[in-house]
């Protein structure tokens, strides 16, 4: 087989609320090699954070299932996975960086204990001396002085907090990192400094990583390929090149390009998409993007278009043959 | 054509903390146009939402003054200042919280000409408050509906009309975009510069976001702990920023393409410092790459270094 480190092919991930049925993700096929990163692009509710929470097995309890597909990581295979290999997993080989760095921290509980919990629990046979160097180094790596340790969350600002989740998330040097929108609540000085980091230590560490953000230049500035992500679906997938240099693209995606303000070109008007995102409890017969596309055609609301490929490009429409 | 319909001079508000006054904002001075749009930038906690809730007096001004139409307004009263507010109406930054979650949309609409009494009639009022979501792109249907029913940008529809219901001619926009997706962001962004040309509004856009601001303003001033250290009109700014701390802010955005992904970029170092009783002096120093020791010795004056383009940096000295 080839280096395929994480395999997604046709997952459906379905929300059951009371009076509805969701479809967040549907009929999703991802691939990650070692080593790279894949930005995952699209609006809210496209999909993007539940696709990620499928690989971690961290969907809400009762009311988020894995309908259908596989998800296949390491060679192992994480739908069937019991609860108890999943633990092993989480952090050994996959872990999630979560968007805010305000909330995912535990306020009670100093940083370097937070750190030291994960090793802790992944490895047994280090002694507490080994841990606690461990701890020291993992925050050194991420640009926190050391001495910072007994420090509580609150007493570091949002980039220090970030970079304290990241550390956790890299303890135990995992194969592949879920980062979901890691900078989109930092100002933007702070935003370059972290994905500074992360580019630095993802190469330092040979992590793979998926990069879930709306914002094409964060994608443009750190990925090497790219998907598009729309109602639970890619439509589009390709290197960096394909996406931001090939003029053939998915309507969508032009789209998003439209509605991007250009700092190097001076437009009086953007040109977004219209309309809304669909409601995922009632998603468009044929393609979902029908209703708000600008070239739909008439086989558009009946058919769903199949993936036309060009080389390392991917584009699922009825356009591209 | 120097025709300012709001200008502020010396503009400063503190906040009183246990631990000494917090230097929010600190003698700006701003003009500006009438019809035009002055773009205020900044990364979070350089006081630009308070500059904007200062100028409508939504916070009382520690100090300086605030000219409307050339009238200052600091000291008038809160019956002159209902009145005043006709003139002058705000969009906050968040649809989610900005809305009153009891009152139906037509409800929050009308708000403001209830509490002005601008218009009595009910008829009228109904009128104006179709009117308005028209011309904001809200469907009829949603009249009855509750703000929790609509999603973030419909929601941010309503806060503009609201803003919009006594036909003000000044609006402090309040990173009015920074809470919705690209592609609804766009769309907000068309219709308030719409809505700008038909109505010849007077904006103050509040952002943290550069694309957007260069997109949508005429001048731009650009804020670091309370102080204006950069002021110039958008293409200058974009074109020629002398400010270090303009530099940075510019190098720091990700732009979507892919020149420049493989050049090393210029990352400023540290974080904003604490704006309890700051220091004298420049208060980018202590993360300026060209920081020297006169930087900290005196307070720095915005100078005009080509016309229209003020810069407040001892480099330029």
């Amino acid at each position: 087989m080839t280096n395929k480190l994480l395999r997604i092919e046709d997952l459906y991930v379905e929300y059951e609320t009371d009076d509805a049925t969701m479809h967040a993700v549907n009929g999703l096929d991802l691939e990650i090699e070692e080593g790279e990163t894949l930005g995952l692009v699209g609006e809210t509710g496209a999909g993007k954070t539940t696709a990620a929470l499928s690989v971690m097995k961290l969907l809400p309890e009762k009311i988020g299932t894995i309908k259908k597909g596989r998800i296949e990581l390491d060679n192992l295979d994480i739908i069937n996975a019991a609860e108890a290999d999943m633990r092993s997993i989480r952090g050994n080989i996959v872990s999630m960086i979560f968007q805010d760095p305000m909330t995912s921290l535990n306020p009670i509980l100093t940083v370097g204990d937070q750190i030291y919990e994960v090793l802790k629990l992944h490895r047994k046979d280090s002694s507490n001396a080994q841990l606690s160097k461990r701890v020291d180094e993992i925050l050194q790596l991420v640009g926190i002085p050391s001495d910072r340790k007994n420090n509580y969350p609150h007493q570091f600002s949002g980039g220090m907090k970030q970079r304290v989740v990241i550390a956790i998330a890299l303890a135990c040097e995992p194969k592949l990192l879920l980062a979901d929108e890691p900078t989109t609540a930092l100002d933007v000085t702070i935003q370059a400094q972290v994905l500074e980091m992360m580019k630095t230590l993802k190469e330092k560490l040979k992590t793979s990583m998926i990069l879930i953000t709306h914002d094409m230049g964060v994608v443009a500035q750190t990925c090497d390929r790219v998907a598009i992500m729309y109602a639970g679906e890619v439509i589009e997938i390709g290197k960096v090149e394909d996406i931001f240099e090939n003029k053939n693209h998915h309507p969508y995606t032009e789209g998003l390009f439209g509605s991007i303000p250009d700092l190097t070109k001076s437009t009086r008007r953007l040109s977004p998409i219209q309309g809304l995102m669909p409601d995922p409890t009632d998603l468009p017969k044929g393609c979902a993007f029908n209703p708000r596309c600008p070239k739909c055609m008439d086989k558009c609301k009946i058919e769903k278009p199949a993936n036309a490929v060009n080389g390392s490009h991917t584009i699922k429409c009825h356009l591209f043959k | 054509m120097d025709n300012p319909l709001v200008e502020t001079m010396g503009l400063k508000k503190y906040f009183n903390t246990p631990k000494g006054n917090l230097h929010a904002v600190d003698g700006i001075d701003i003009k500006i146009q009438k019809g035009s749009t002055l773009g205020v930038v900044g990364e979070s906690g350089c006081g630009k939402s308070t500059l904007g809730r200062a100028i409508l007096r939504l916070l009382e001004p520690t100090d300086g003054k605030i000219l409307f139409e050339g009238k200052n307004i600091v000291n008038y009263s809160r019956k002159e200042m209902i009145e005043m507010r006709k003139q002058m109406q705000i969009i906050f930054q968040d649809p989610y919280a900005s809305l009153n979650p009891r009152m139906t949309v037509s409800e929050i609409i009308a708000e403001p000409i209830k509490v002005c009494k601008t218009i009595t009639n009910k008829t009228e009022i109904d009128n104006k408050i179709f009117e308005l979501m028209e011309t904001v792109g809200l469907a009829e249907r949603f009249v009855n509906t509750y703000p929790h029913e609509l999603d973030g940008g419909r929601r941010q529809r309503i806060g503009i009309a609201r803003a919009l219901v006594l036909d003000p001619k000044f609006i402090v926009c309040d990173e009015p975009v920074s809470a919705l997706d690209v592609s609804i962001q766009a769309q907000i962004l068309n219709l308030m510069m719409d809505l700008q040309e038909s109505r010849d509004l007077t904006y103050m856009f509040i952002t943290h976001d550069l694309s957007v601001v260069k997109h949508i303003s005429n001048e731009i001033m650009v804020m670091y702990m309370g102080k204006c250290v950069e002021k110039a009109s958008s293409d200058e700014l974009f074109s020629n920023p002398l400010h270090p701390y303009t530099k940075a802010l510019l190098d720091a955005i990700p732009v979507p393409n892919l020149s420049g992904r493989n050049s090393k970029r210029e990352i400023i170092k540290g974080e904003v410092s604490n704006p309890i009783n700051p220091k004298p002096g420049c208060r980018f120093a202590n993360r300026c790459t060209f920081a020297k020791p006169e930087c900290t010795q005196y307070e720095l004056e915005l100078q005009e270094l080509a016309p229209n383009h003020l810069v407040a940096c001892t480099l330029y000295n």
